[in-house]
């Protein structure tokens, strides 16, 4: 399983009800629901991974989350998760909210567009940064709003919410002791639990 | 010579009799004393009776879901495309149980049956039948078959909410509930298409107030009308557009009212072709049943009450241009179970033909509803596989 997934795994109580915002193939949630005995469901909108979510048995609701989540009750869900996804939102505070409106507790992880060979890129190149971990160009990115770590935590100041735990990894999901001297810097996924 | 069926075909079926003496109490108040089921089941009921999948049908289906009566058939049943083996309801798999409703007019007791107190056919005075009855009375078909719980209840349309009533009044009689294309309650638009279909049968006069049964005639112009009208909502406008768009018959326009685009001929063979083949008195009936039905009305109007004791898991589907089962109605019930804390998935198909999506084999679609299949079989003990050719292994 992804790095990061085994992460957020720790974060979650055994028999808790969550919710995963972005499921892809279900991995996630067949993991928890095994393993953890969580009952919950996955919003996801790529047929593909619906169709891998089903064979997997993995509860799965073909939902576009831009369009809200004003059917869910609040705080009806002891976990709502998003993986790599809150960049691709159309308005990535106004989902948060809506996670925290649900949710006990979020586990958000998205990509840091601080990360030093993001910054590079541009600094020198004077291009927008293409790699392997963010493969599109600019006009045809599903990755409409990218942040930092700073612009995210900012985000927690300005909004209320509290950071219960964050840990920051590199694209392997992998923790270092180098990576926790300067995160903005040198993490390029970092994993939040967030409350309010 | 027999003719040969294709692979994933259950081949040729005979549909089978049953007789219920128990007295079942209505919904309307009203008592069958005794009835008849007529059913089709393919594939063979395992040990425990763990791998039966009941499929329920819509206002104009019956039990023919799957096969052929006969070799000089030229279509098979109307879920030919979803049922048989390899297919999603894997019949190599599944015991498969159809039946006709009670009000039907294809061998099920209905207003052309004879009604054992007068000795005369039913006709208006047969009772008006819910989907609880119905559900009530597939029960007994259960109980018949010594299923103590399906593995699945399917059904699409007035299909699905059989599905859903059932995991409401029976929560502990089914493992999974399949609801596609269907609604947990008409909307205004909906009963007023009904009611014109309605109008349209009973002002026939040839209708003799529902005892045309007597008096020799059938009223044909009502129903072709009705069938018209119910064709038109089932397709989605897009749809028709592709189908006909504005395609004349012949080279000109005519300028008198004989048929001359090609919708208006289709829409004509359709209500004419309905209009021999289905009973005017069951078409008044099952629109009622679609009416009336609305299982969150004993619960303060919540559809999560109404579901808060079911116990099955649910994979809801809806298509993107169905108007008349719109997938806003079809998130409703998806909404009201994940509020009450459910098991359930949702799939929202993109297709061009409206409701009548639900029974054509649209890619995607049945890619879904095979996945979560797999699923059934997986949460289903004790399944034992008949790899049989088409066609050989009806238990009927």
């Amino acid at each position: 399983m992804r790095a990061d997934l085994e992460i957020i795994e720790e974060w979650v109580r055994p028999g808790s009800r969550v919710l995963d915002l972005g499921c892809g193939d279900g991995e996630l949630l067949a993991h928890l629901m095994k393993q953890k005995q969580v009952s919950g469901y996955g919003l996801e909108i790529d047929h593909d991974n619906i169709t891998l979510c089903l064979e997997k048995g993995v509860p799965v609701i073909e939902k576009n989350i831009d369009d809200g989540l004003v059917s869910i009750r609040n705080h009806s869900f002891d976990t709502v998760i998003m993986t790599q996804a809150l960049q691709v939102m159309e308005r990535p505070d106004q989902i948060i909210d809506e996670m925290l409106r649900i949710g006990k507790e979020c586990i958000v992880t998205f990509p840091n567009f601080g990360h030093w060979r993001a910054r590079g890129y541009l600094a020198f190149r004077g291009k927008m940064p293409v790699s392997k971990f963010l493969p599109y160009t600019w006009y045809n990115t599903p990755n409409i709003h990218f942040c930092t770590f700073k612009d995210f935590e900012r985000l927690c100041v300005e909004r209320n919410i509290y950071i219960q735990e964050r840990t920051v990894v590199d694209h392997s999901h992998r923790d270092h002791w180098w990576i926790r001297l300067w995160p903005n810097m040198l993490g390029e996924i970092a994993i939040y639990r967030i409350t309010r | 010579m027999s003719r040969e069926y294709p692979q994933d075909s259950v081949g040729l079926v005979q549909p089978q009799v049953l007789h219920f003496d128990q007295p079942l109490e209505l919904v309307c108040g009203q008592t069958l004393n005794s009835y008849t089921l007529i059913i089709e089941t393919y594939g063979t009921l395992n040990k425990d009776g763990s791998n039966a999948v009941l499929i329920c049908h819509a206002l104009s289906g019956n039990h023919h879901v799957a096969g052929y009566h006969s070799d000089d058939d030229k279509k098979p049943g109307w879920w030919d495309s979803a049922v048989g083996p390899g297919k999603a309801i894997d019949t190599n798999k599944f015991f498969v149980v159809c039946l006709n409703n009670l009000g039907g007019c294809h061998g099920s007791t209905g207003p052309a049956s004879i009604n054992p107190e007068t000795d005369k056919p039913y006709g208006p005075d047969f009772p008006i039948v819910t989907v609880r009855d119905w559900v009530n009375s597939q029960v007994r078909l259960a109980d018949h078959f010594g299923i103590q719980q399906w593995a699945a209840i399917v059904g699409g349309s007035l299909g699905g909410m059989q599905a859903l009533q059932w995991s409401i009044d029976f929560p502990e009689r089914l493992r999974h509930c399949l609801v596609i294309a269907s609604a947990p309650k008409l909307s205004a638009q909906n009963i007023a298409f009904n009611e014109v279909a309605r109008q349209a049968i009973s002002r026939d006069i040839e209708f003799h107030d529902g005892h045309y049964y007597g008096e020799n005639t059938v009223p044909r112009t009502g129903l072709m009308l009705a069938r018209m009208l119910g064709h038109i909502t089932y397709l989605s406008a897009d749809g028709m557009g592709e189908k006909f768009g504005r395609e004349l018959r012949s080279d000109n326009i005519s300028f008198d009212f004989t048929p001359q685009f090609e919708v208006e001929s289709y829409l004509r063979y359709q209500g004419k072709r309905f209009s021999t083949a289905f009973d005017a008195n069951t078409y008044l009936l099952m629109t009622k049943a679609l009416d009336y039905y609305d299982p969150a009305a004993e619960y303060d109007n919540s559809l999560s009450s109404a579901v808060a004791q079911t116990q099955c898991k649910f994979f809801v589907a809806s298509f993107t241009t169905d108007w008349r089962f719109s997938p806003e109605r079809s998130r409703e019930i998806v909404d009201a179970l994940v509020d009450a804390g459910k098991q359930v998935s949702y799939a929202e198909i993109d297709a061009h033909h409206g409701h009548d999506a639900f029974l054509i084999p649209i890619p995607r679609y049945m890619e879904v509803f095979s996945a979560y299949m797999k699923q059934v079989e997986a949460d289903t003990p004790a399944i034992e596989s008949h790899d049989t050719v088409g066609g050989t292994d009806n238990a009927c």
